[in-house]
């Protein structure tokens, strides 16, 4: 190579190289500015339309009467905090369960066909799983339920939380738990007191982010839930959630239902974000604390107490 | 040793852990069994009629299934360039800070409520591109069309999908290049590779596999997009002649259709209209999961 890179033509093909080195790296970046162009104009749009018709009587109060201006989404706000929780009750437990599973008996056959089908299962749309539920839930008790729609969300959340749990517990170094079973803790009590306790934060946010999704879910509750126009918490009647209020109103011919809607997004939208943030921040911390090794998860436990 | 605790330990979480399998199958077994009638009797209806008219009781579902694939497929097209480009800059380019940064935007965008999405694709993309687009294409006399200028459209269903699903390829192309080890890169470097050479020859061949799962997983997405999808696309129960006509989506046919749906037939049809998307969908998830797992697995084992 040395003998002969003085030759003109070993310098051309190099400058060509390099300019085509430029070109592609430019166009990656022209790419990744593109990627993110839609997400300032969607989140621009939101904040200016949602905050205009954002107010104190939005979040709390129900529609207003047709033809009546004012009004807001308080029972929607209500209902999807209803949906939510049930969904949570449900998805949660499972979900943490399933992770545990998953996480300890990770070479398992059965644990990569768990993983294997939950991210499946993430993937499909959820609003099949809406026609799973109301096939269960809802013909045969021929009335749309708050419970059904929760349920419905809780199968969302199950697999979203199982593999949170399984990646936040497999950050666990192996000698800690090593460290548990040498003192004689049974294997149930390692699992609770340390592998649980030390990921805890981890699962936390995990579970945040689940349902800050499973909040902004609409399809899977248009035949479970309904929606409502009135207050209710009956979970076992029709219930307004946040999604389905936007998702009437934005179809609305009325510029204040219109608006409305808008501040409606704007509220998931601060929802999901506010929780990926916190959920960020805690793994960070979690992974550097892991990795430094200078205070062990065990050690500070043990300080703390 | 192992003590009664232990037992149910394992009990329990064995039991939640074939919930996940259990649940899948049920989706399927159930799905299957309400849309049966149906697809036993008018399955060739169902998948070649044109016309779905509730009143007459005819329920053909082929421009709902042909909007679902062109709106997918179109998304996926428009979307996986720009999102493999940004996934390259953000794993091989960007500067260590910004690396985060970018990374969180984008999942971030994934996050986003679909219902967000449609309104945005409504109100703002809906209405810019029928006085842009759709009016001037209109008013040209291109695709043969006639009658009003529509804003809903199949274009704008693309459209709309593929702001969707890019963050979701992005995401996963991000993770997948991040797990070519750096080995490849630095082996590539020492050769006297240019960067861009480096990412072409090192590790994108690398990184293949799991790229292609990630842009699959982005069409199951679209594939299975109800709500923005039903909020922008027009609803029209007729085969779209061009992108700019409204058309409609097995998803969205679901999300308007099924809660007002009374009659046996037309419930029938929905079913199976469902278990049509569920099969699409599955097939879609399990060849890309297969993908992506056989990636991110060798990562996982070179890394222990």
């Amino acid at each position: 190579m040395s003998q002969r890179a003085g030759s003109p033509q070993v310098a051309a093909a190099r400058r060509a190289r390099h300019r085509r080195n430029r070109l592609m790296q430019l166009l990656m970046t022209a790419g990744a500015t593109l990627a993110i162009l839609p997400l300032i104009a969607i989140i621009g749009d939101l904040a200016m339309r949602g905050a205009r018709a954002m107010s104190i009587s939005f979040l709390l109060r129900s529609p207003a009467p047709v033809g009546v201006s004012g009004g807001g989404m308080g029972n929607a706000i209500a209902g999807t905090m209803l949906l939510v929780l049930i969904g949570s009750l449900i998805g949660i437990p499972v979900g943490l369960g399933a992770g545990l599973f998953v996480a300890e008996r990770a070479h398992t056959r059965l644990a990569q066909v768990v993983r294997y089908v939950a991210d499946v299962l993430s993937g499909l749309p959820s609003i099949v799983v809406g026609v799973f539920v109301w096939e269960l839930l809802v013909r045969p008790v021929g009335r749309f339920s708050a419970l059904a729609g929760g349920v419905a969300l809780g199968l969302l959340i199950i697999p979203m939380v199982t593999r949170a749990t399984e990646e936040v517990v497999r950050l666990l170094p192996r000698s800690l738990i090593e460290a548990a079973l040498a003192l004689g803790f049974p294997r149930w009590r390692t699992a609770l007191v340390v592998v649980l306790r030390t990921s805890m934060p981890g699962i936390v946010t995990a579970a945040l982010v689940a349902i800050a999704r499973a909040a902004g879910e609409t399809a899977p509750l248009l035949f479970t839930a309904l929606g409502n126009t009135y207050w209710s918490t009956n979970p076992f009647r029709p219930i307004a959630a946040l999604p389905l209020q936007i998702f009437a109103y934005a179809q609305s011919p009325f510029d204040d239902l219109r608006a409305q809607a808008w501040a409606g997004a704007l509220v998931l939208v601060v929802l999901v974000v506010v929780f990926s943030l916190i959920a960020r921040a805690v793994l960070q911390a979690r992974q550097a604390l892991l990795r430094g090794g200078r205070s062990s998860p065990l050690t500070g436990d043990r300080e703390s107490r | 040793m192992v003590t009664p605790g232990d037992r149910a330990y394992d009990l329990i979480i064995s039991a939640c852990a074939l919930l996940i399998p259990l649940l899948l199958v049920a989706l399927i077994i159930v799905t299957t069994i309400a849309a049966g009638p149906t697809l036993r009797d008018h399955l060739a209806d169902l998948l070649l009629g044109r016309e779905w008219n509730v009143a007459r009781g005819r329920f053909g579902a082929a421009p709902a299934i042909v909007g679902t694939m062109i709106s997918a497929l179109g998304a996926t097209v428009l979307a996986t360039p720009v999102a493999l480009c940004a996934a390259i800059f953000v794993s091989e380019l960007a500067p260590r800070r910004l690396r985060g940064a970018l990374g969180f935007l984008l999942d971030t965008l994934a996050a986003i409520p679909s219902v967000v999405y449609g309104l945005w694709g409504a109100l703002v993309l809906v209405p810019w591109l029928r006085t842009q687009v759709i009016a001037p294409v209109h008013a040209a006399g291109l695709f043969g069309m006639t009658g009003p200028a529509y804003g809903p459209s199949l274009v704008a269903a693309v459209l709309i999908l593929a702001v969707m699903i890019l963050p979701f390829i992005a995401a996963i192309s991000r993770e997948v290049l991040l797990a070519v080890p750096t080995t490849q890169r630095e082996a590539a470097l020492a050769l006297g590779a240019t960067r861009w050479e480096m990412i072409r020859d090192a590790v994108l061949p690398y990184a293949r596999t799991g790229i292609i799962g990630g842009v699959l997983l982005g069409l199951g997405r679209a594939l299975g997009e109800t709500i923005a999808v039903a909020m922008v696309i027009g609803n029209r129960h007729a085969m779209p002649h061009s992108l700019f006509d409204p058309a409609e989506s097995m998803a969205a046919l679901l999300a308007n259709e099924f809660a007002e749906a009374s009659d046996d037939a037309h419930l029938g049809a929905l079913m199976a209209v469902s278990a049509v998307l569920l099969l699409f969908t599955l097939l879609v998830n399990l060849g890309a999961r297969l993908l992506v797992a056989r990636v991110s697995r060798s990562h996982g084992e070179a890394t222990r």
